[in-house]
């Protein structure tokens, strides 16, 4: 290939950092954070930052993916990041279809792979899945001619929450005088508490913050502890306490009710004791930590009302602002090559 | 199908039970008449074997298919059928219809299930089975929860005298697992279950057989810690046996890679250390049955997301091959190979067969140990080519196969 042309009109101070044109990132899909190398993660991460900039102005409207048809095929309910990517297709001009599958054919018996072929005939331009079973948005991707994006399998990954922490977190950085000249977070200690073995955002984010060089921590009881876990890039805690010490970032994770009712968490309340973010806890462990938490929260178990709307320090908006700009990146980077963007249209995919 | 000629196999290499000897065989009505130095008689169809080695036909401990074809290819001339079918093997019409499907070209020896709809809880028609045809007893895809109905199954299949063949896996901790606990389960976001699941089964089921005096074969032992299990009760003198694929002695779960369905199996993969246990086991004498676990799955089953998936895989073809990888290895001996691919299946199920012995049923296969081929799941014998070997190149081919003294012609 070897282009040196420009990879977007917006192309800024990054230059460099990553291969020309299409190399820098030669994914067919987006199916997770453990298929990409450092540079592509860092490359969609300053892909996003011209969207942070529009989604800021009144009229937040670009005209790139014009004419191109979005599906957003989600197996399983979801509200924010179903609103995220549908708000980010239609920004960048596309013309989005959200299909609830959760009460579609696929109750009826339909197989993932019939509605797959499906969808393929629909002839979209880009796909988001979501899907409560690992594994199954590559399975799709298998079957359908154009890019999917992982928006969510089952306890696997959800790459574009991980993205969108790491942009959210850069912002904060930045913001709190601690820019970073090449985009890593080396030395970062970032503490993730809650159902880690059932938590997808979890695992996508550990892989993410790892390979941005920070320093992962993973705090949950031992039975919402995946087995195997530092082999993939996180120290492991059950003391949340310990954990906090010295934690620069601490990301709440959302724990499933059905999950506190015995069969993991004797209860909510005692589950609180041990591993809610109370301002307290807080205030003596951890004072000056930046708090994130995926949502929706259970405000009064995992992390209290007061931290969650902490100034200064919980993020927990903008992660959610973040959101729109990573999957407007992410649905412009992945459609380059059928819209014939220069640098892009040859070469193999990974 | 019945022999008509008396048949002499002249020019092979015998394998035997105590080793490979060159010679000939001769078999007269279905059964083996002499072997060693004999000559064809007047009248005899006589087959040069050219060097190739003459070997028992394959019992294959525990599939879940009846799949001919497949059987054919891979020189099995008897598979022990699993009670896992729709409905369970759980009444004597039932096994007594299943033990004539195979017939004449292929024995179908059904395994009774042990428990009525396998479901764990009351004895099934034991006794009656047994007259049907049935020559073990297995819990099936499932182990039996209930410790004292486990210890009355086996007092009872003791008294009768029928091995029972169980699942070592703990359910409680199992659940819906699709995979062992560990580094690439956690990757793949998969719901797991410890290793330990296995020991935890195998060691209780060995001592209910301890107690009860029963034979007790665990049909597939995966992990170190159950080996170890295995290995300190026969030393004890217990009459448990221990089976394997062989999955689980060449791959271990880093095979499940990208959500490979073909990979999900039943116990899942193991870590890599607990594959190398098994290969030890086998070597040592404490694995003493390789069987296919034949359970040919197309892609309604396999094309899924990897927990809703099947598990199983379409092994028949690629047992005697992969078995074989152990002897280039020089982990076993070519005849040790031969025993735990047929001499010990068949002694579990007792019938005659499973060895070139005088007065065994003529079984028989020859077999080029060296004939190199590639696994290819789209051009499969088998009703489906779920094998996770796909692409593989293996060694060793079955090139001709006998049933009781007559030829099996593809």
């Amino acid at each position: 290939m070897g282009s040196a042309l420009m990879t977007s009109p917006d192309d800024t101070s990054y230059a460099g950092r990553y291969p020309a044109g299409g190399q820098a990132f030669p994914h067919r899909h987006l199916l997770g954070i453990g298929h990409l190398e450092t540079h592509e993660i860092l490359y969609l991460l300053d892909e996003a930052e011209q969207w942070v900039k529009l989604n800021r102005l009144p009229q937040k409207h670009s005209d790139r993916l014009t004419g191109l048809t979005i599906i957003n095929a989600f197996f399983e309910n979801s509200t924010r990041t179903l609103l995220s990517f549908e708000i980010a297709g239609k920004r960048l001009g596309a013309d989005v279809v959200n299909m609830h599958a959760a009460q579609s054919s696929v109750k009826k018996g339909e197989t993932l792979i019939d509605t797959a072929v499906t969808l393929n005939a629909m002839r979209a331009d880009a796909i988001v899945i979501r899907h409560q079973s690992s594994g199954a948005v590559a399975l799709i991707a298998e079957r359908v001619g154009c890019p999917v994006l992982n928006a969510g399998d089952g306890q696997h990954e959800h790459p574009t929450q991980a993205l969108l922490d790491a942009l959210a977190l850069r912002h904060k950085l930045a913001e709190q005088g601690r820019p970073s000249s090449d985009g890593m977070m080396n030395g970062l200690v970032v503490t993730i508490c809650g159902d880690v073995l059932h938590s997808r955002v979890a695992r996508s984010n550990i892989l993410c913050l790892h390979a941005l060089g920070a320093r992962v921590r993973v705090c949950a009881p031992p039975a919402l502890m995946p087995a195997g876990i530092e082999a993939i890039g996180a120290e492991p805690f059950h003391d949340f306490e310990a954990a906090l010490k010295g934690t620069d970032v601490i990301m709440m994770l959302r724990l499933q009710n059905e999950r506190m009712s015995g069969q993991f968490i004797p209860s909510p309340r005692e589950y609180r004791h041990l591993y809610g973010l109370t301002l307290e806890r807080l205030k003596r462990w951890a004072p000056d930590a930046i708090v994130m938490h995926p949502g929706p929260m259970n405000r009064g178990v995992e992390i209290d009302s007061n931290v969650a709307e902490l100034a200064g320090q919980s993020i927990i908006t903008d992660q959610v602002e973040m959101g729109v700009a990573i999957r407007m990146a992410c649905l412009d980077v992945l459609t380059r090559r059928q819209r014939g963007v220069p640098g892009w249209a040859e070469g193999a995919w990974v | 199908m019945k022999q008509l000629r008396a048949l002499t196999i002249t020019g092979g290499k015998l394998v035997l039970h105590g080793g490979v000897v060159s010679g000939a065989i001769r078999c007269v009505d279905g059964a083996i008449a002499a072997i060693g130095d004999v000559s064809p008689e007047d009248g005899d169809e006589i087959v040069d074997a050219k060097g190739a080695l003459v070997a028992p036909a394959l019992v294959d401990f525990g599939v879940f298919a009846i799949d001919k074809p497949a059987f054919h290819f891979g020189g099995i001339a008897r598979a022990a059928l699993m009670p896992d079918r729709s409905p369970p093997l759980d009444r004597p019409s039932a096994v007594r219809f299943a033990a004539q499907s195979g017939k004449p070209d292929l024995w179908v020896h059904p395994l009774a299930a042990a428990t009525v709809g396998l479901e764990g809880t009351h004895l099934a028609e034991l006794a009656l089975m047994r007259d049907a045809g049935a020559k073990a007893v297995a819990t099936g895809r499932s182990w039996i929860a209930d410790s004292g109905t486990m210890l009355r199954l086996l007092q009872y299949a003791a008294m009768l005298d029928l091995v029972v063949v169980s699942h070592a896996e703990d359910g409680g901790l199992t659940g819906n697992a699709a995979a062992t606990a560990g580094e690439m389960a956690s990757r793949l976001g998969l719901p797991s279950a410890p290793a330990e699941a296995e020991a935890l089964a195998a060691a209780r089921d060995i001592a209910l057989a301890e107690m009860s005096g029963a034979r007790l074969h665990l049909r597939q032992v995966t992990t170190a810690a159950a080996l170890d299990l295995v290995r300190a009760a026969k030393a004890r003198g217990v009459a448990v046996t221990a089976g394997v694929t062989p999955a689980h002695f060449m791959l271990s779960d880093l095979a499940t890679k990208d959500f490979r369905t073909f990979a999900r199996l039943s116990p899942p993969l193991r870590c890599e250390a607990d594959r190398q246990a098994v290969v030890a086991a086998i070597a040592d004498g404490t694995i003493d049955v390789i069987a296919s676990g034949h359970d040919p799955r197309g892609p309604e089953d396999k094309r899924l997301p990897y927990a809703d998936a099947e598990p199983g895989m379409a092994g028949a073809e690629t047992l005697l091959p992969l078995t074989l990888t152990l002897v280039r290895d020089g982990e076993i001996t070519l005849e040790r190979a031969f025993d735990l691919l047929a001499r010990n299946p068949a002694r579990l199920l007792g019938v005659a067969a499973g060895e070139l012995a005088v007065g065994n049923e003529a079984d028989l296969a020859l077999v080029d140990p060296e004939r190199p081929w590639i696994v290819d799941s789209a051009r499969m014998e088998a009703t489906a080519g779920n094998t996770p070997f796909d692409r593989q190149p293996v060694q060793g081919r079955a090139t001709a196969l006998w049933k009781g003294g007559a030829r099996i012609e593809d």
